[in-house]
């Protein structure tokens, strides 16, 4: 992929994802010399008015590592997300992007909507994913690539209105994609779907995960989604990590084993304060 | 293919059998002398007056005159229009400084203005010019600025992530975006267009198809007056039908211009 490897914006995207009057930390001591750090959060705050939404977040996410951020409604899971995507400024703290053996380290963010250009074809919706680093042929190649992953190539010439929900989510998630991203940040991208294109929507992310390595940091409020997708599953309440888990299932997972249960049972506990 | 073409066309003519009804039906009633000649003239008459005209050349002329003058001013109107609703549409600025002065305008009837117009530019072809082009500029305007203010939000976030400059920003999202408000705009400021030329025309020209009517009123040519009513109706339709030509070719990505 060394067509894409480049991106110009790079070093301003870094400094535009630190909080104002915050000194960027320089690349953080690994906690484990196998695996580095894909990005790092060290007390991150975010204030709205005189409202407290995120409250000391400290998250160090290894890099390849699949996380699932869950939370009641407004519990600031969707804020830690934009903070990630650099799409919003932490008030306090720093997020840190160490600099590490991959150069290129951009990120992507998958919203709960499709938000597919309606005007243009497949094909070309999902191109834009390669502003600024693909296009004409290159662009139509890779894009025609990372739509056969996701079970579209045929659809490329249509208009986004002939395709179901689940299938826009997956022009979505090639847009995503397509440019190879560092970090993928997915904020409820399977709420509106109906069960089962959402389970088959969460085994399709799982192995492109798994085939392309990249950061997954995904926000739900379906703790079994949660359990059958992530390494890691962290709970966020009033601001704060209320629990970190880890969940060491052998993949792929199966939808009511008895050990997805207990982890389930494990995090609703603590969700509504049972624990 | 064949199918829907034939369909295509069935439901067209569907459109024309009701006026056709309504010809003959006027027709009869002529002949049989429910309708006395004083009141309308046949169709058999109009279509003499028609052929009689056309031969002439008076009528070519007429028609030609009025449509030129239909299109320059819907020219001038319309990308004046076009170009404020762009710029209040993308700068708060702009819009800051204009939007309450064109609103204020534009609850001034034009044709208010025309007893001002004639004064100003007589009965020569400003005249017409100007108020065809301030009819159509509004609907323009305010269909262009509100199809820019519509664009939806998620869609230019999701741009701005994507890295679009300010350009593609605006060819790719906000342009066909709004698009299909600016085709309601084109279609209504059409009908406008033809309104004030006729208006202006019977009121102050000294050519054209309004000019002909008048003229025909003073020698009591009932068939020409009514001829001039229907290539106005004609004209309308036809300005009516290429904007809805140019709305599907454009917006073929929406659902609705979509073959079912």
């Amino acid at each position: 992929m060394s067509v894409i490897a480049l991106h110009p914006n790079r070093e301003q995207e870094r400094n535009r994802i630190d909080a104002p009057g915050t000194e960027r930390a320089a690349p953080l001591p690994q906690a484990s010399p196998a695996v580095p750090l894909a990005f790092s959060l060290s007390g991150i705050g975010k204030r709205f008015g005189d409202k407290t939404v995120l409250d000391g977040i400290d998250l160090d996410v290894p890099e390849g590592q699949f996380v699932a951020v869950i939370g009641k409604s407004g519990c600031g899971k969707s804020t830690l997300l934009r903070i990630l995507a650099g799409l919003d400024k932490p008030t306090s703290g720093t997020f840190t992007i160490p600099a590490g053996s991959t150069p290129d380290r951009r990120s992507r963010i998958m919203f709960q909507e499709p938000r597919l250009l309606p005007w243009e074809r497949i094909g070309r919706n999902v191109e834009v994913g390669l502003t600024g680093i693909a296009k004409g042929e290159v662009a139509r190649d890779l894009s025609l690539k990372i739509l056969d992953e996701v079970g579209l190539a045929d659809r490329a010439e249509e208009w986004p209105s002939v395709l179901s929900g689940g299938q826009k989510q997956r022009v979505a998630l090639a847009r995503a994609l397509v440019a190879h991203p560092f970090v993928l940040a997915l904020d409820e991208p399977l709420g509106a779907l109906d069960a089962l294109t959402r389970i088959e929507m969460q085994q399709l992310l799982e192995r492109i995960w798994q085939q392309q390595n990249f950061t997954a940091v995904l926000v739900t409020h379906d703790v079994a989604e949660a359990v059958a997708l992530a390494d890691r599953v962290v709970v966020i309440d009033e601001g704060r990590i209320a629990l970190d888990l880890p969940i060491p299932l052998a993949r792929p997972r199966r939808h009511g084993s008895p050990d997805t249960a207990r982890l389930e049972g494990q995090i609703l506990d603590r969700l509504f304060g049972r624990g | 293919m064949v199918m829907t073409a034939t369909s295509t066309i069935a439901r067209n003519l569907a459109g024309w059998l009701l006026p056709a009804a309504l010809i003959l039906a006027w027709e009869a009633a002529s002949r049989t002398g429910l309708i006395s000649d004083g009141v309308m003239a046949p169709p058999s008459a109009v279509l003499a007056a028609f052929l009689r005209l056309f031969a002439s050349g008076e009528l070519v002329e007429n028609i030609g005159i009025s449509t030129l003058r239909a299109l320059t001013g819907f020219a001038i109107g319309g990308s004046i229009g076009f170009a404020f609703g762009l710029a209040n549409g993308l700068s708060r600025l702009s819009r800051d400084l204009t939007d309450t002065t064109l609103q204020m305008v534009r609850n001034i009837p034009h044709l208010a203005l025309i007893p001002l117009v004639i004064l100003w530019f007589g009965i020569d072809e400003e005249a017409k010019l100007f108020l065809v082009a301030l009819g159509v500029f509004f609907p323009i305007y305010v269909n262009t600025l509100l199809g820019i203010q519509g664009v939806d939000p998620q869609l230019l976030e999701m741009g701005r992530i994507y890295g679009m400059s300010k350009r593609q920003l605006f060819f790719r999202v906000i342009l066909p975006g709004a698009l299909p408000a600016i085709f309601v705009g084109l279609r209504y400021a059409l009908g406008i267009m033809w309104l004030t030329l006729i208006v202006a025309e019977t009121i102050a020209a000294s050519s054209g198809l309004g000019y002909m009517a008048m003229q025909a009123r003073e020698f009591l040519l009932i068939d020409v007056v009514i001829l001039s009513i229907l290539i106005y109706a004609l004209l309308g339709k036809l300005a009516d039908s290429f904007a809805r030509l140019l709305e599907r070719l454009t917006l073929q990505w929406h659902p609705a211009f979509q073959p079912a």
